[in-house]
C-alpha cells in the first residue's frame, strides 16, 4: 500500500507527519511511501533526505490525495489556500486518513469523510491507556509544548533563570509556577528546573504530587479536604466552587512572589477555566511572564490573546497556540513515531496491508470513521487510573494493621531464656565438673560466634559457608585421637574419617581462597 | 608432647579460627582471614599428630594425602554456579565424619569413668551421631536437589508432621535406651532414624527455600562437631562447632527474614510449590498492558541514563549471562553512566551466591549493593534492569495482602523511572505468584533468553 504525506497548509504549521528515519521503519512493514514536494522543508527535512531512503516525491498534492491508500497528516484537512481544494473530496472508498481530527469539534469533517466512504483514524482519539502510550500523540505534543513554553518564557523574561554569585553581585534564581502537572506541566517543570529556576507546581489531582517532587519541584498543597480532581482518561475534572475559591487564594498569594507562570489547565471540550485574574496579573512584578498553554480555548488568563504576545500591567502574556510547531523537527519526529507505532498495530502481518481491527481497544478508540460509517464516539474507556491507587492504599493499610498487633510483651521474650536457665541449673546439679567446664566453653563460643557472624558482610556469605565448612572439619582431631586404637575396626573408621575430613579441609579452604581472589574493586 | 603445650596450641588455633571468621567482615581482610583459618587448622593437625597419635602413622598419612588431593581437585574444578552443590556435599562429609568418629568412640569406651560420666558420655555420643547422620542424609538430598538429579518440588507426604513426630519420639526413646543399656542395636536405630529424618526434611522443602536448607545444614555440621567435642572432652572441637553452628543459624535466620518466612514453617511447610497458593495465582494484569522493548531501544535507554541499577537473579547465572552483563556495565561506566547492582539476600541458591557469581564475572564488589542499602535509591534510578529474577522484585509482596509472598522484603525497581525486565516468557517465579511489576506503566519487557538478550544489547551499545 502507498502511504502519502501532504505538506501541512495551515499558516505557521511547520510539522510534517513523516521523517526520513520513520520512513525506513514503515518500509520494513511493507509500505511504499510518498510525500508532497517540500512537505518536510519547514521541519528541516528536505526532499533529498526523503529520496535517499526511497520515498517518492509528488509535485501536485492532488495526485497524492488521489493515489495514496493511506494519507498521514498532522492537522485535519482544510481548504488549500493556493490550489483551492479541500482534499477530502478527492478521496475514494478504500482509502484511510490518519491525522489529528478533534471529532467533537469537527462534526462536519466526519460527515464529509463518511460521505466519501473512507476510513479515518484520529490521533487525538487514541485511548489514553498504558498500552497506547507509544502512539499517544497528544502526550508527545504536550511534552514539547511544555518544554517550549519555558523557552518562550525565557525569551521574554529579562533575567537569568539560574541564581549566581558573581563579582558584580548576587543574582537570585527565577521562580516559576506551573499550574497543571499533566504531561505538558511536567515537561515545563523539567525544563525550568534544568535551567536552574525554583519551580513550584499545582494540580487538583493529589496523586501527581509524587511525580512533581520526583523532579525536585515543590508541590503546592491546597488546604482543602475531600475532593479529588480525577476525571476520565487522565484529565482533571471541573472542581467545586469552594475548591476553586481556595485555589484562587493560593494563586493570588503566589502571583506576588513568582516571576513566571505557566498554565496548562485544559478540560477537554470546554472553555479553559480562568485561573489567573486581572488583579493577580497586576500584582505580579513588572517584567514577569505568563505562558498560557490554554490560549486556544480562551486561556487560563483572560488577558491572553491566542497566537499573540501581549503586555498588560507590565507583564508579558504569551498565547501561542501551536508551540509544538515551534519545535518542528522534534515534534515531527515524535509525531511520525507515534504514527509508526499505530501503523505497526494496524499492520500486524507486516505485509503492507491495513487491518482496522475494531476488537482492538486502541484501534477502536482511534477510528472515527470506518468505511464510511461514523464510529465516534467510541464506547467509554475501560478504566480510570484512580481505582488502582485505592487498591494500593487498602493493601498498605491491611499490611500495616496486623504488624501493630504483633508486638510481643517483654515478658514473653523472657520465657525461653528463663527455661534455658532452668535447664542449665538442672544440668549443673547432676553433671560432673568436667562436663560443666566444656559446657561453659560451648555457651561462650556460641555467643562469640553470634557476635562475629553478624559482622560478616552479606556479600561474603558464600565464602563464609565454605570456610566454616573447612573449619568444622576440625572433627579430624577426633579421628586422630582414635586412629592409634588397637581395635582394627576403630582404626578403620578413624582412617576413613581422616580421609573424608581432609577432602573437606583442603577443598573448603582452597575454594574459599579461590572465591576471595575473585572479589576485586 | 605435654598436655599444656597441646592445650595452648588448641587455644591459639581457636583464636585463629575466630579471627578467620571475623576477617570475613570486609573484602579487604577476607583473604587474610582465610589464611588465619588455614594456619589454625595446620597448627591443630600438627600438634595432634605429634602429640596424640601413637601408632598407625602410615594410614593417617595415606588418608590425609588422598583426601587432600581429592579436595584440591574439587575446589579447582567447581564452577561458581555449582557452589551450592559443592557446599552441600562438603556438609555431608562433615556429618559423615561425625558419624564415623562417634561410632569409633562408641565401639571403644574410655574405661576410667564414673557411672554418671559414662551416661553423659553415651548421651553425647548418641546426640553427636544423631546430628551427624541428619546432616549426612540431608546434605546428600540437598545436593541431589540442587544439581537437579531430584526434582525441586517439595515432597508432601500425607501426615508428614505425624511422621516427623514419630521419628523424633523414636530417636529420643532409643537414645535413652542406649544411655541406659549401652546396646549397639539402639545406636544403630538412632542412626537410621536420623538418616530418614534428614532425607524427609530436605525432600519436603521446595526449591525456593534451598538457601535456608543449605545454611541450616551448615549449622548442623557445626553442632555435630560440637557434640563430638563434648564426647571427646575436647574444647577445640566445642569452640569450632559452636562457631560454625551459630554461623549457620544466623545465615538461616537472615534467609528466612529475607523471605518473610518462619524458620519452623520452612522446615515443615513445604513452601515453594505451586500447591500452597493461598492467594490468587492468576495473572496480575491484562496482557494488553505489557509493553515489549527491543535490544536497540534498551541500549539507547541505558546510554542516556545517568543511574542504572542491575538486579540479577539466579536466572542470570543459569543462562551464564553474567560475563556479558559485566561487559555492558564496563562500557556504560566508561561513558559515565553510574551502573550499580542490587542484590536480594535470597537471589541465587545459597546466601551470598549472587555476589560470588558477579565477582567471578569481574564485577567490582564496591558497585554491588545489598537490598537494604539500595532500596531507598530507586526514585533516583533512571533505568533498572531485572535479569533472571522474579519473586524478589515482585510488588505483590507489598501490595497484595493475601499473596503467598506478602510481607517478603523485595527490591523496588518500580519506584524508579523505568524498569526493563529480561524474561523468556510470561511464566511466574518459584513461588508461583504472578508479578504485577510486568504490567506497570514504567516497565518494559525484553523477551528472550537472558544471554541472547544481553548479547544483543551489548552489540547495540557499540564501542
Amino acid at each position: 500500500m502507498l502511504i502519502g504525506v501532504p505538506r501541512e497548509i495551515e499558516e505557521g504549521e511547520k510539522r510534517v507527519a513523516l521523517t526520513p528515519e520513520v520512513a525506513t521503519h514503515l518500509q520494513s512493514l511493507g509500505f511504499r511511501l510518498a510525500i508532497e514536494h517540500n512537505a518536510g522543508a519547514a521541519a528541516s527535512y528536505d526532499d533529498d533526505q526523503y529520496r535517499a531512503v526511497g520515498v517518492e516525491v509528488f509535485e501536485d498534492p492532488r495526485d497524492l490525495w488521489r493515489q495514496s491508500d493511506i494519507i498521514l497528516k498532522v492537522r485535519p484537512p482544510r481548504e488549500h489556500p493556493e490550489l483551492g481544494f479541500y482534499g477530502v473530496e478527492l478521496l475514494h472508498p478504500g482509502q484511510t486518513l490518519i491525522s489529528f481530527m478533534y471529532p467533537a469539534m469537527n462534526q462536519e469533517l466526519l460527515a464529509d469523510l463518511s460521505a466519501r466512504g473512507v476510513t479515518a483514524l484520529a490521533m487525538d482519539s487514541v485511548p489514553r491507556i498504558s498500552r497506547a502510550q507509544k502512539m499517544d500523540a497528544l502526550s508527545s505534543m504536550a511534552n514539547i509544548a511544555g518544554y517550549r513554553a519555558v523557552v518562550e518564557a525565557a525569551q521574554h523574561f529579562g533575567r537569568f533563570f539560574t541564581g549566581q554569585i558573581t563579582a558584580a553581585g548576587r543574582i537570585p534564581p527565577a521562580k516559576v509556577l506551573v499550574i497543571g502537572a499533566g504531561v505538558a506541566g511536567l515537561a515545563a517543570i523539567g525544563a525550568a528546573k534544568s535551567m536552574g529556576a525554583i519551580v513550584r507546581a499545582f494540580d487538583t489531582r493529589p496523586e501527581v504530587k509524587e511525580q512533581v517532587e520526583s523532579m525536585d519541584a515543590e508541590f503546592l498543597m491546597l488546604d482543602f479536604e475531600g475532593e479529588d480532581g480525577n476525571g476520565t482518561g487522565g484529565y482533571a475534572k471541573v472542581m467545586s466552587a469552594e475548591f476553586i475559591a481556595a485555589e484562587m487564594a493560593l494563586f493570588r498569594e503566589q502571583a506576588k512572589e513568582v516571576d513566571i507562570i505557566i498554565t496548562t489547565a485544559l478540560i477537554p471540550g470546554k472553555q479553559a477555566p480562568e485561573l489567573i485574574t486581572e488583579d493577580m496579573v497586576a500584582s505580579m512584578k513588572p517584567g514577569s511572564v505568563i505562558v498560557d498553554l490554554a490560549a486556544e480555548t480562551g486561556g487560563n488568563c483572560r488577558l491572553t490573546r491566542a497566537n499573540e504576545v501581549v503586555t498588560a500591567h507590565g507583564v508579558t502574556l504569551i498565547g501561542y497556540t501551536n508551540l509544538p510547531s515551534r519545535l518542528a523537527a522534534q515534534a515531527s519526529q515524535l509525531y511520525a513515531t507515534n504514527l509508526r507505532h499505530l501503523l505497526t498495530d494496524l499492520c500486524p502481518e507486516k505485509n503492507g496491508k491495513l487491518n482496522v481491527n475494531m476488537d482492538d481497544e486502541v484501534i477502536r478508540g482511534a477510528t472515527v470513521v470506518k468505511e464510511g460509517n461514523i464510529t465516534w464516539p467510541p464506547p467509554a474507556p475501560r478504566i480510570s487510573v484512580a481505582p488502582k491507587e485505592d487498591m494500593g492504599e487498602k493493601a498498605r493499610a491491611a499490611l500495616e494493621t496486623p504488624a501493630e498487633e504483633k508486638k510481643p510483651s517483654a515478658f514473653a521474650s523472657l520465657i525461653p531464656m528463663l527455661l534455658a536457665a532452668a535447664a542449665l541449673f538442672g544440668l549443673g546439679a547432676v553433671a560432673p565438673a568436667a562436663f560443666m567446664g566444656h559446657l561453659t566453653v560451648f555457651v561462650l563460643s556460641c555467643f562469640i560466634g553470634y557476635m562475629v557472624i553478624w559482622g560478616v558482610s552479606h556479600s561474603l556469605h558464600t565464602p563464609l559457608m565454605s570456610v566454616t565448612n573447612a573449619i568444622s572439619s576440625i572433627i579430624v582431631i577426633g579421628a586422630l585421637i582414635q586412629i592409634s586404637s588397637d581395635s582394627p575396626l576403630v582404626t578403620g573408621l578413624a582412617t576413613l574419617a581422616v580421609f573424608i575430613t581432609s577432602i573437606n579441609i583442603v577443598g573448603g579452604f582452597a575454594v574459599t581462597a579461590r572465591m576471595l581472589r575473585m572479589f576485586r574493586k | 608432647m605435654n598436655s599444656g603445650i597441646l592445650t595452648v596450641s588448641y587455644l591459639i588455633a581457636s583464636a585463629l579460627f575466630i579471627m578467620a571468621l571475623a576477617g570475613l567482615s570486609h573484602q579487604e581482610s577476607a583473604r587474610r582471614g582465610n589464611l588465619y583459618g588455614m594456619i589454625g587448622m595446620g597448627l591443630a593437625l600438627v600438634v595432634t599428630v605429634f602429640g596424640v597419635v601413637t601408632a598407625n602413622h602410615g594410614l593417617l598419612l595415606v588418608g590425609l594425602a588422598a583426601g587432600g588431593v581429592i579436595g584440591w581437585v574439587l575446589a579447582k574444578r567447581v564452577e561458581m554456579t555449582q557452589m551450592p552443590e559443592l557446599v552441600a556435599i562438603l556438609h555431608s562429609l562433615v556429618g559423615l565424619a561425625a558419624v564415623l568418629v562417634g561410632w569409633a568412640n562408641a565401639l571403644k569406651h574410655p574405661t576410667d569413668m564414673s557411672d554418671i560420666e559414662l551416661k553423659i558420655h553415651a548421651g553425647e555420643t548418641a546426640i553427636g551421631i544423631l546430628i551427624g547422620a541428619m546432616t549426612v542424609s540431608g546434605s546428600v538430598c540437598a545436593y541431589l536437589k540442587l544439581s537437579g538429579k531430584v526434582g525441586g518440588r517439595a515432597l508432601m507426604l500425607p501426615g508428614r508432621h505425624l511422621f516427623n513426630l514419630g521419628l523424633l519420639l523414636g530417636a529420643i526413646f532409643f537414645t535413652i535406651d542406649y544411655i541406659n543399656t549401652d546396646s549397639v542395636m539402639a545406636l544403630v536405630v538412632v542412626t537410621v532414624l536420623a538418616l530418614i529424618f534428614g532425607i524427609h526434611m530436605v525432600l519436603a522443602i521446595g526449591g525456593a527455600d534451598m538457601p535456608v536448607v543449605v545454611s541450616m545444614l551448615n549449622s548442623y555440621s557445626g553442632w555435630a562437631a560440637a557434640a563430638m567435642g563434648f564426647m571427646l572432652g575436647n574444647d577445640l572441637l566445642i569452640v569450632i562447632g559452636a562457631l560454625v553452628g551459630a554461623s549457620g543459624a544466623i545465615l538461616s535466620h537472615i534467609m528466612c527474614k529475607a523471605m518473610n518466612r518462619k524458620f519452623l514453617s520452612v522446615i515443615f511447610g513445604g513452601f515453594g510449590t505451586t500447591s500452597t497458593g493461598g492467594g490468587d495465582s492468576g495473572p496480575a494484569g491484562s496482557a494488553d498492558d505489557i509493553k515489549p522493548i527491543d535490544a536497540q531501544e534498551t541500549a539507547d535507554m541505558l546510554l542516556h541514563a545517568k543511574e542504572v541499577m542491575i538486579l540479577p537473579g539466579y536466572g542470570m547465572a543459569v543462562a551464564q549471562a553474567q560475563h556479558t552483563v559485566y561487559e555492558i556495565t564496563r562500557r556504560l561506566r566508561e561513558k559515565g553512566v553510574n551502573v550499580r547492582f542490587g542484590i536480594h539476600p535470597v537471589a541465587g541458591r545459597m546466601p551470598g551466591h549472587m555476589n560470588v557469581l558477579l565477582a567471578e564475572a569481574k564485577v567490582p564488589y564496591d558497585i554491588v549493593y545489598e537490598m537494604d542499602e539500595i532500596n531507598a535509591d530507586f526514585p533516583k534510578v533512571d533505568v533498572s534492569v531485572v535479569i533472571g529474577a522474579n519473586d524478589i522484585v515482585n510488588p505483590a509482596a507489598q501490595e497484595v495482602p493475601d499473596s503467598p509472598i506478602a510481607g517478603m522484603p523485595v527490591l523496588e525497581p518500580w519506584k524508579g523511572k523505568t524498569t526493563i525486565v529480561l524474561k523468556r516468557g510470561m511464566s511466574s517465579g518459584y513461588a508461583g505468584v504472578d508479578n504485577p511489576l510486568f504490567y506497570k506503566d514504567n516497565t518494559r519487557m525484553l523477551f528472550g533468553d537472558a544471554k541472547a538478550s544481553v548479547e544483543a544489547v551489548l552489540r547495540c551499545l557499540g564501542d
